[in-house]
């Protein structure tokens, strides 16, 4: 029996149709924006102005705050503007506009070569410095600060280190290329962070639709043996860290804990890869796998790819926008976010630009809930989203409080599965950011 | 900006299933019953069948048209599951006149005063059964007998049901001395009387596969209504198998399969957790068994899934544990 987690759940089409094309290094445009919003928590301060030379990996914005991240110049070249840009939130935010030079010069000290490094240098102490030196964020899509992920807090004790090739969401194939391609790396990733955790245990949960990648995976356990693949049972969503954590070691997170609780660190496989670079290489985070992925695009293809290209460059390299594309998501069809232009720039948590076309695009209407209770079971917290719908609509927001609503991780599992097509997840959304509001003023 | 795009929430796609694809489902369970009723009681079953059906489609359509004034939503089938239950649990020669208002009963007092579609606490083909054996009790109590009344098209003969049977006899024994009680092997092919569509146990359970394989129903209700009547109806029998019928004979005649599977499932009306499923299923067989042993009618499968509607509010508050409803 393969594992998986028990609760909850759907089965979405995988429609992996990028999963054989090999990463290919996309070319550079000839203007990137950094946006310095790439990371869960406070922007970073910029260091560069206006008409500045700047390297490549040079560092160019710092994460001053406490959950921030450093961002380095993902090119060569000369700064032309600092602006506010529109984003993948739809807001404008600070970014920083580089013309790019054709001629690339690497700030000093960044081991640009393709040479395998397995021997680790670095103390603990070294590792999470560097990986906050780099701006290594977690690629899995939340972007949070990887450094502050692997600061234990006091009194806490991390026992086994998860890292999540899951890749649950439908179309995304960056992480399964990225395990095909740079095994050893991720390999040698994980040590790093078991050395930095000192963790004696880690596991690689791969969901079984990717059997190449766990064959693979499985044959460098031989040489790295305190590191174990776990097939899992595909389902979705299987790569979110509490469920992760529960199909592999059966642990449940307690409601509003964090993984710790139980022992577990979660990092991404892509994460571990940039973890890899940084301690190893030097090499900051300016770079990741994306998926450029939709029915109808000609080439759906895996860039390896400067941060802060804008997308339109990268879904020319695809073989450009279908005619009938009517939503642009930044990430997989359940979580994503609907973008709403080409020119967004590509950020470190963005793993994949998914094309729908015109008829995969629109809300389909919504019927009255029947109380089919499909959404109940499928979600994977347990919860149940028709009740909450109806308490948000009557703005009971105490009850919807009561019945967890802050709980919710916003997979879109219940919207998903529901039959009559009721909007559940906006409502959710909206009483969280309510019910959120709450707690905060009751906090003060 | 050279292209719009549309901008919405995620999840950006959806399951295959749809609120139509459900009724439908319960629609195609409901075939192999519906032709069965129409081999057993002939040109009666055939028009009660249509006339329920239709006039619940059109008593929908007019009330949400002129009276709610709303966009009619027919088309979600909704009123044909209600129409053809309705059909089902009625005589097959019941004037037709009386299947109009059990329609519009169904729809208007069962369904639409509480909102539509979703909205309504009780099955509205059970209000309406309940309301007409209420209000018409000779024409609700006459039951046709089949395959001998197929072959007429008036002046159908008529008889009682096998619980009819023991409820007027007292006892089992006494029942069986009447000769009115039907071999296991007719009851279970439906040739016994009772309504439309509850007679044909065989035809009910291969519907019944269809729903559970379909993921439309769940087992909860259906097994924890039918084991719960079983226990109950055989402790009693062990107790006094000549004044008891044993559990077999309860659960092949009246409404329990039908009860059971289509009506008891109905999602509007019966919890979402599997565990409140579980107590509600548990609930109705309770009552069934005490209304079929000890109450005034010989029946109790409507009542009693009647009744535990009611209590579908508070069951469902028993919810399951949460994820994460563990000792930090």
């Amino acid at each position: 029996m393969l594992k998986t987690f028990p609760r909850g759940g759907v089965h979405p089409d995988d429609c992996k149709i990028s999963a054989n094309s090999p990463i290919k290094v996309a070319p550079l445009p000839n203007k990137v924006y950094v946006m310095l919003n790439q990371s869960a928590g406070a922007p970073a301060i910029t260091l560069v102005k206006k008409g500045d030379h700047v390297k490549t990996g040079q560092l160019i914005a710092k994460g001053e705050a406490f959950i921030s991240a450093n961002i380095h110049s993902p090119v060569t070249g000369i700064v032309d503007k600092i602006d506010q840009i529109t984003d993948a939130t739809g807001y404008k935010h600070q970014s920083i506009v580089i013309n790019v030079e054709s001629q690339e010069i690497w700030e000093d000290g960044i081991d640009t070569t393709n040479d395998l490094l397995t021997d680790i240098k670095a103390t603990p102490q070294e590792i999470i410095e560097k990986i906050k030196n780099a701006g290594i964020v977690g690629l899995g899509g939340a972007a949070f600060p990887t450094h502050v992920k692997l600061t234990i807090p006091q009194g806490k004790v991390a026992e086994y280190l998860l890292i999540n090739g899951a890749e649950c969401e439908p179309y995304l194939t960056c992480d399964h290329r990225l395990m095909l391609e740079k095994s050893e790396e991720i390999m040698v990733g994980i040590t790093i962070i078991m050395k930095a955790l000192s963790v004696k245990k880690a596991f690689i949960g791969i969901e079984n639709n990717k059997p190449d990648a766990i064959k693979q995976l499985t044959s460098l356990t031989q040489k790295y043996s305190n590191i174990e693949v776990v097939p899992l049972k595909k389902k979705y969503p299987q790569g979110a860290e509490k469920q992760l954590i529960k199909a592999i070691t059966g642990r449940e997170v307690p409601s509003g804990k964090l993984p710790i609780e139980v022992g577990c660190v979660v990092q991404n496989v892509a994460t571990a890869k940039a973890i890899y670079d940084a301690v190893q290489k030097n090499k900051p985070l300016i770079e990741r796998v994306v998926t450029i992925t939709g029915p109808n695009l000609s080439n759906p293809s895996n860039f390896l790819t400067r941060i802060g290209v804008p997308i339109n460059h990268l879904i020319e390299l695809a073989g450009g926008l279908p005619e009938d594309t009517a939503k642009l998501i930044s990430g997989g069809p359940m979580m994503g976010k609907a973008l709403s232009n080409t020119n967004i720039p590509l950020t470190k948590g963005m793993g994949g630009i998914l094309l729908l076309p015109e008829k995969l695009s629109k809300r389909l209407d919504p019927y009255p809930c029947i109380r089919c209770g499909r959404c109940a079971h499928a979600c994977p917290m347990g919860l149940e989203p028709f009740y909450l719908e109806k308490l948000i609509i009557k703005e009971r927001w105490e009850e919807a409080e009561k019945h967890w609503i802050m709980d919710c991780m916003e997979c879109g599992s219940c919207q998903y599965t529901c039959p009559a097509k009721r909007p559940l997840l906006d409502y959710i959304r909206l009483g969280k950011n309510k019910v959120s509001a709450i707690i905060r003023s009751r906090k003060n | 900006m050279d292209k719009k795009f549309i901008i919405s929430g995620s999840p950006h796609i959806y399951a295959k299933d749809n609120v139509q694809r459900i009724m439908l489902d319960v629609i195609i369970a409901l075939i192999p019953a519906t032709l069965g009723s129409f081999y057993l009681f002939g040109f009666g079953a055939v028009r009660v069948f249509f006339v329920s059906v239709i006039s619940c489609l059109l008593f929908e359509y007019l009330i949400q048209k002129f009276l709610l004034k709303q966009k009619p939503t027919i088309n979600d089938l909704s009123a044909i599951v209600t129409g053809m239950l309705l059909a089902f649990n009625v005589p097959s020669n019941l004037p037709t006149w009386i299947v109009i208002i059990g329609s519009l009963i169904a729809i208007g007092i069962g369904k639409m005063v509480f909102g539509g579609l979703g909205q309504n606490l009780f099955n509205p083909a059970l209000v309406s059964r309940v309301f007409l054996l209420i209000s018409f009790p000779v024409y609700m109590t006459s039951w046709p007998k089949p395959i001998e009344s197929a072959r007429q098209l008036t002046d159908v003969i008529t008889g009682p049901t096998p619980l009819g049977v023991i409820k007027e006899s007292g006892s089992i024994a006494a029942a069986t001395q009447t000769g009115e009680i039907p071999t296991y092997t007719n009851m279970m092919l439906g040739n016994m009387g009772g309504s439309i569509g509850e007679v044909s146990a065989i035809l009910l359970l291969i519907g019944a596969i269809y729903l559970l394989y379909r993921k439309v129903i769940t087992w909860h209700i259906p097994l924890a209504y039918i084991l719960s009547v079983l226990i109950f109806t055989g402790i009693f029998w062990l107790i006094d198998p000549t004044k008891y019928a044993d559990p077999l004979f309860h659960l092949l005649t009246g409404g329990l399969i039908l009860g059971a599977f289509f009506m008891a499932t109905d999602m509007v009306t019966s919890p979402t957790s599997y565990k409140g499923q579980i107590i509600f299923g548990i609930g109705c067989g309770l009552l069934t068994g005490i209304i079929r042993l000890f109450g005034a009618y010989p029946e109790g499968v409507s009542f009693s899934i009647l009744i535990m509607n009611a209590f579908v509010p508070l069951i469902d508050r028993i919810s399951n544990k949460h994820f994460g409803e563990v000792k930090a």
